[in-house]
């Protein structure tokens, strides 16, 4: 009886913050956008007829037509193609490098905020010490250490990315351990590592989740920007960065070249940055909107 | 008031050393041995060993760490490999530029996003809300870099207002400086702008929530009154410390709109640098943004206490 109280709670619980979620029409615009973007990256090879690799020396910087939606570059590759085809690297950026993020801040934020003492101490510090390094300077900085790729660029921002989660599941794994339901399991006799999985983990989870998807907006910026200092994708593998970085040169004869591209980013970083804010006020509607 | 200033301080000494650490750490990433490279084609192993030594190679990494340190802290940050110029000498010609450009940002920003931010949490939930909000949120999404083209395009090439490069120091010519850093102040004041907006208008429905600004309205006072001297007052404490902060954000946007208006500054030290493996010079540029940094946030902590008199007597 009791385990039908409890499933049904949850689902109401479920249904309540999708309500929450699907009043609001900004969060609403922001999900449709991120699908739309993971819909062109997973389907870039079919919606193309063009190769994103494919130069053309006969269609070199040919503005907007009927054939060429967004033109074609120096090279007379297709944009709309390399725009598509750079979904993916851009999106790749943004969802491995907050996983990296997630994966390596979150234990240590448990550990932190769970066991506190010298632990917290040590945590605590090194995360104050990445967190004084501004998030693009220690990227670019990790990026020239490691050398120029996109799988180093993903590092960098994960690394650079890892501090805001240890801090966030830090602070939650704090106010939760003092709960009497925590207490409680302790005095059951549940090990640690028990109560920090069944119980504080799934508490801290909510935060973690906004975290991500603002986070994921900041990375695609982070990756866009690498790429436009030559630090990300290098070419000729598709990114909108990299394709900014090129078309930067030819501002006066083919304002396409960056107009499209950059918009590109534009419009995820928008959605995810809508995304995270409706899920915010979804899953915590007590919190003032900064 | 001092003890918790020297308190921050205290905790802000193990920060700084572990940055240090951090940086020091950086090049031990990188690959190959850069003596067999320093030695060129003929490897000769005693040259190879005279660069160990005189470089500090052959010694232990924490021995290593040492000098390194003992070095930054006599104001030495190293060479740059491709100019031979010291890099203490290098951030000192560059800085300023940044400076300028940050500070011209700054004034951007905070004419954009205070006044927004008021207005915005004044009249929350009428349409003005809702378009400061959009607003916001786009400069928050919009890439520096793009913003910095697109600007080019329309105010440079196309209606040929102000330059698209370069840069003029003020004591040359200050209208002529002012006008050249005019369009990248513009651009890197957006984004920053629309990060402050929203602070602001957090910390202002935070104030206009509370007992004493419905009591100065029940005395009669005119609602733009009750907003700047109560509400405003009120708010700045969080709003200076979120501006302190955003320093961090400045430099990097400094590095991009750098990038882009080709402005000799310290981004741009950075990113050519990067690309002609002077890592000496990213080692310096990254430790003293990261020593900026930690002071900033430690003048937020000592302003904010300034700012909140109940945290003064405290």
């Amino acid at each position: 009886m009791n385990t039908v109280a409890a499933v049904t709670c949850t689902a109401r619980r479920r249904n309540r913050l999708w309500d929450r979620f699907a009043s609001n029409k900004a969060a609403i615009a922001g999900a449709s956008i991120v699908v739309f973007f993971v819909a062109v990256a997973v389907l870039a090879p079919w919606l193309s007829p063009y190769d994103p690799l494919q130069t053309s020396f006969l269609s070199v910087r040919q503005a907007p037509s009927h054939a060429h939606w967004f033109g074609t570059d120096e090279l007379g590759r297709d944009v709309l193609t390399r725009m598509m085809f750079g979904t993916r690297a851009s999106l790749m950026a943004g969802v491995v490098s907050v996983a990296f993020a997630i994966v390596v801040g979150v234990p240590l934020g448990l550990i932190a905020g769970y066991f506190g003492r010298l632990a917290d101490g040590i945590v605590s510090r090194l995360t104050d010490a990445l967190l004084s390094i501004p998030f693009l300077i220690l990227a670019i900085a990790l990026a020239a250490f490691l050398g120029p790729s996109l799988t180093n660029a993903m590092l960098a921002i994960g690394i650079s990315a890892m501090p805001r989660f240890v801090r966030i599941t830090r602070g939650q794994a704090m106010l939760v351990k003092s709960e009497d339901y925590v207490e409680g399991a302790h005095a059951i006799g549940l090990e640690d590592l028990s109560i920090i999985v069944r119980y504080i983990l799934p508490n801290a989870l909510p935060p973690i989740i906004v975290q991500a998807s603002l986070t994921i907006a900041m990375a695609i910026i982070a990756e866009a920007s690498l790429s436009f200092l030559g630090l990300g994708q290098l070419p000729p593998a598709p990114s909108w960065g990299a394709m900014l970085n090129t078309a930067k040169d030819f501002m006066n004869q083919a304002p396409w070249m960056s107009i499209f591209p950059g918009a590109a980013i534009f419009l995820a970083v928008l959605g995810f940055n809508l995304l995270g804010d409706g899920l915010r006020d979804a899953l915590d509607p007590k919190t003032t909107r900064a | 008031m001092l003890r918790l200033s020297v308190h921050r301080v205290l905790v802000a000494i193990p920060t700084l050393i572990l940055v240090s650490m951090l940086i020091f750490g950086l090049q031990k990433l990188l690959p190959g041995d850069p003596v067999t490279a320093m030695a060129g084609e003929v490897q000769d192993p005693q040259v190879i060993a005279l660069l160990r030594h005189q470089y500090h190679l052959d010694e232990s990494i924490p021995q290593q760490y040492a000098l390194w340190v003992g070095a930054v802290l006599h104001g030495d940050l190293g060479t740059s490999l491709r100019t031979s110029v010291p890099v203490r000498t290098l951030i000192a010609q560059k800085l300023p530029v940044t400076l300028q450009l940050s500070l011209m940002a700054l004034v951007v920003a905070l004419l954009i996003g205070v006044p927004a931010g008021i207005v915005s949490a004044a009249r929350r939930g009428t349409p003005i809300d809702y378009i400061a909000n959009v607003f916001a949120l786009s400069g928050m999404s919009i890439p520096t870099f793009w913003f910095g083209i697109i600007l080019i395009l329309v105010v440079s090439v196309k209606w040929r207002l102000l330059p698209s490069s370069g840069y003029v120091p003020p004591t040359e010519d200050l209208w002529l400086s002012i006008k050249t850093l005019l369009l990248p102040a513009l651009v890197l004041g957006a984004s920053l702008g629309a990060q402050l907006m929203r602070h602001t208008r957090s910390a202002m429905l935070g104030v206009l929530r509370s007992d004493y600004i419905r009591t100065a309205r029940a005395k009669g006072l005119l609602w733009p009154a009750v907003i700047i001297k109560h509400g405003f007052r009120n708010a700045l404490g969080p709003i200076v410390t979120v501006l302190t902060l955003l320093f961090g954000e400045l430099l990097a946007g400094a590095v991009l709109t750098e990038q882009v208006f080709t402005i000799p500054g310290f981004g741009k030290l950075i990113v050519d640098s990067v690309f002609n493996r002077d890592y000496a010079v990213v080692q310096g540029v990254v430790l003293c943004t990261a020593a900026g940094f930690i002071v900033m946030n430690l003048l937020a902590d000592v302003l904010y206490t300034l700012l909140n008199p109940r945290l003064r007597q405290d």
